[in-house]
C-alpha cells in the first residue's frame, strides 16, 4: 500500500490515529477522570469508523425528493443509526463512570490510581492484623 | 393464550426491562422487592415454557414483525434457551434470597432504584443470550453491564474498595463491549448485514478475507474480556468480591455465563464458515488460556484469605473449564461446556449465598479467620456451604461431578490425555482451598460466642440450590439432554 492510497483514505488513519489516543490515556494515566476521558475518545473512534463505512461517493443523504431528483446515489444510513446507539450508550458509559469518580473522591479523598492503590493495600493490611 | 405463547421469546426478555422502570418509581422497598420476584417469576416461567415449546424444531421471533436479516430476531434453540432458563433460574433463586441481604446492606430509601438496576441486569443479559443480531447485542451487552457496575458500587456502602472494583469493571468492560462493536463493523463493511446466520452465510462469500479475520480478532478480543476469559479477568474478582453479596450471588452465578454463551455463538454460527480459523484459534489461542485459567484463578483462591474473593478466583478456573470445554470444537466437548454452565451457575450461586449468610454473623469482610467456629454455630448454612463445595471439587452425586465426567469424557474422546492429566490435577489442587474453609469452620474453636440464629428467609433460597446440586447430580438427564441439544443446535452435534 502506497502513501497515496493511505491518505486516500485518510480518514480510516484518523480512526486509527484516535483509537491508539485512547487506548494510550486509558492504560497510561494515573487519573480517573483522564482515563474516563481516554475512554471517550476511543469510543469516539469508532463512530467515525462506522460513519466512514457508511459513506458511499457522491453520495448525499437518503431523503427521496419528488421532482425528478438529480441525486442516484445515497449515502448509507444504516450505520448512522447504529452509531446513534452507540453515542447513547457511550454517553451513559461516560456518565456513570464519572459519578462513580466523584463517589471515590469522596470515599479515598483522590482520584489518582496510584495513592488509592496505596490505601487499598493500607485497608486490606488493617484487615489481616485485626 | 396462542396469542400470547408466539411471544414469549421477547416476553423472557421484555418483561424484566419494562419492570425495571415501574420498579425505580415504587416508593417501598418491600413492594419493590414483590414486584422484582414477580417480574423474574414471569421471566422464569415464559422460559421454561419456550424451552418445552423448542423441542419442535428452533423459533425464530421477529420484533416488530420485522423479517430478518433486516429486523431484529430473536432466536429460541437448543442453545439459547438452555443459557436463557439457567439465567432466569439462577436469578429467580437470587431475587428471592436478596431481601434479607440487601435490607442489611443498602440504605432503604434506594433500594427501589436498587431492585431497578438488577432488573436490568437480569433483562439486559436475557436479551444478549437471545438475540440473533450482532449489534443488538452489543446494546444489550451494554445494558446489562451498566445495570451490573452499578449493582457492585452499591458495596460501597459496607467497603469503599467496590468503588475501585466498579469503576475498573466499567473501564474494562466498555473497552471489550467496544472492541466488539468493531469486529462487527468491519463485517458489516464486507457483508452489509447484521443479522447472525445471514453473517454465517455472506462472510465466507466475502472477497476482503483480511477484514473477515480483523473482524474476528477483534469480536472474540472483546467477548474475551467479558466473559471473564485469562489473561482479561482481572476485573473479576475484586467486582465480585467487594459487591454487596445478594449482587455477587446474582452476577457469579449468571453475567459471566451469558458472555461464554456468546462466545460459542460467535465462534461456532457467526463464523460458521470459517471453521478452519476458529479451529486454530481454539487450539491455540482458547485452549492453553482455558488451561492457564484453570492453574492460575485455582492458585489464587488456595492463597487467598477473603472468602468472597477465593470464590471469585475460583470463578476464573471454572470458567477456564467452560472455554476448555468449548476449545475442543466437537459436539461432546461444547455438550459439557453448556453442562458446566448450568452447574456451575448452581455452584457458585450456592456459594456466594452461603458466604453472604456467614457475611451476616460476621463483623467486617468474611475471610478464614473470621469464620471460625461457625460450622457449629450455623449448622443450616454451614451444612449447604459444604454441599456446593463438594459439587464444587466434583464429588459423586453432586451436579460437580455430571461437569467433570462430561468434559474428561470429551477430552477423551479427542485424545488430549495431558490435558486430561491436567484437568484431573487442578481438580484435586481446587480440594485445598474447600478444605481451608472447612477446616476453619468445623475444626477451629469458635473464639466466643453460643449458637447464631439463622434467618430462614436466607437459608431457605441457599437450601433449593444446595438440593439442586444434588438433584442434579443425581438424575443429570434434562441437564445433559439440553446441553447436547445446544451443542446440535450451534451446528457443530452430532458429530
Amino acid at each position: 500500500m502506497t502513501l497515496d492510497m493511505l491518505l486516500m483514505k485518510w480518514n480510516y488513519l484518523i480512526v486509527v490515529i484516535l483509537m491508539m489516543i485512547g487506548l494510550y490515556i486509558v492504560m497510561s494515566r494515573q487519573n480517573l477522570v483522564k482515563k474516563l476521558v481516554g475512554l471517550s475518545i476511543f469510543q469516539t473512534s469508532l463512530f467515525l469508523l462506522y460513519i466512514s463505512i457508511g459513506k458511499v461517493s457522491e453520495g448525499t443523504a437518503p431523503i427521496i425528493i419528488h421532482d425528478g431528483g438529480h441525486h442516484t446515489a445515497y449515502s448509507n444510513p444504516l450505520p448512522h443509526v447504529l452509531i446513534l446507539t452507540a453515542i447513547v450508550v457511550g454517553v451513559a458509559t461516560t456518565a456513570l463512570g464519572l459519578a462513580l469518580v466523584l463517589r471515590i473522591k469522596d470515599a479515598f479523598g483522590s482520584i489518582e490510581e496510584d495513592e488509592i492503590l496505596a490505601m487499598k493495600t493500607a485497608d486490606r493490611n488493617e484487615e489481616k492484623s485485626s | 393464550m396462542s396469542f400470547v405463547a408466539t411471544h414469549f421469546p421477547a416476553l423472557i426478555v421484555i418483561i424484566p426491562l419494562l419492570m425495571s422502570v415501574v420498579v425505580a418509581l415504587l416508593p417501598s422497598a418491600g413492594f419493590a422487592w414483590l414486584l422484582t420476584l414477580a417480574a423474574v417469576t414471569a421471566s422464569f416461567a415464559a422460559a421454561l415454557f419456550n424451552m418445552d415449546q423448542i423441542a419442535a424444531g428452533a423459533v425464530s421471533y421477529h420484533l416488530g414483525g420485522w423479517p430478518p436479516p433486516w429486523g431484529i430476531e430473536f432466536i429460541a434453540d437448543g442453545a439459547s434457551m438452555l443459557v436463557a432458563t439457567v439465567v432466569t433460574g439462577l436469578s429467580f433463586a437470587s431475587t428471592l434470597y436478596a431481601k434479607a441481604l440487601i435490607e442489611n446492606e443498602i440504605p432503604e430509601d434506594v433500594i427501589p432504584r436498587f431492585y431497578a438496576a438488577w432488573l436490568l441486569a437480569i433483562g439486559g443479559l436475557l436479551g444478549l443470550v437471545m438475540t440473533g443480531d450482532a449489534f443488538n447485542l452489543f446494546v444489550f451487552l451494554e445494558i446489562s453491564a451498566l445495570a451490573a457496575v452499578t449493582l457492585v458500587a452499591m458495596g460501597g456502602n459496607q467497603d469503599r474498595r467496590a468503588l475501585i472494583a466498579a469503576y475498573n469493571y466499567l473501564v474494562i468492560g466498555a473497552i471489550g463491549a467496544t472492541f466488539y462493536v468493531i469486529g462487527v463493523g468491519f463485517s458489516y463493511a464486507v457483508t452489509g448485514t447484521l443479522n447472525m446466520a445471514d453473517l454465517a452465510i455472506r462472510l465466507p462469500q466475502a472477497e476482503a478475507e483480511t477484514a473477515v479475520f480483523v473482524a474476528f480478532a477483534f469480536m472474540i478480543g472483546g467477548i474475551l474480556v467479558k466473559a471473564a476469559v485469562f489473561p482479561v479477568h482481572i476485573w473479576l474478582p475484586a467486582a465480585y468480591g467487594y459487591a454487596p453479596s445478594a449482587v455477587s450471588t446474582l452476577l457469579a452465578a449468571v453475567a459471566t455465563k451469558a458472555a461464554i454463551y456468546v462466545l460459542a455463538r460467535v465462534l461456532f454460527t457467526v463464523f460458521a464458515g470459517y471453521d478452519a480459523t476458529s479451529e486454530l484459534v481454539l487450539t491455540w489461542v482458547v485452549m492453553p488460556l482455558s488451561i492457564a485459567a484453570i492453574f492460575v484463578g485455582t492458585i489464587l483462591a488456595i492463597r487467598e484469605n477473603d472468602l468472597k474473593v477465593l470464590l471469585a478466583q475460583s470463578s476464573i478456573a471454572q470458567i477456564g473449564y467452560i472455554t476448555l470445554g468449548f476449545s475442543l470444537a466437537t459436539g461432546s466437548g461444547i455438550a459439557a461446556g453448556f453442562i458446566h454452565i448450568a452447574n456451575h451457575a448452581l455452584i457458585k450461586g450456592g456459594l456466594f449465598m452461603a458466604v453472604g449468610a456467614l457475611a451476616l454473623a460476621v463483623s467486617g469482610r468474611v475471610t478464614i479467620k473470621s469464620i471460625k467456629g461457625l460450622g457449629r454455630a450455623m449448622p443450616i448454612t454451614s451444612t449447604a456451604l459444604l454441599i456446593c463445595g463438594l459439587s464444587l471439587i466434583g464429588l459423586p452425586l453432586t451436579a460437580g461431578f455430571i461437569s467433570k465426567v462430561y468434559l474428561v469424557m470429551a477430552l477423551v474422546s479427542s485424545s488430549l490425555w495431558l490435558v486430561t492429566g491436567l484437568v484431573l490435577i487442578s481438580s484435586a489442587l481446587s480440594v485445598v482451598y474447600l478444605w481451608r474453609i472447612v477446616e476453619a469452620m468445623w475444626m477451629q474453636p469458635r473464639p466466643s460466642g453460643g449458637k447464631i440464629a439463622e434467618n430462614p428467609a436466607v437459608y431457605l433460597p441457599l437450601w433449593l440450590i444446595a438440593l439442586a446440586n444434588i438433584y442434579f447430580g443425581l438424575d443429570a438427564r434434562a441437564v445433559v439432554d439440553a446441553s447436547f441439544a445446544a451443542s446440535v443446535s450451534l451446528g457443530v452435534g452430532g458429530s
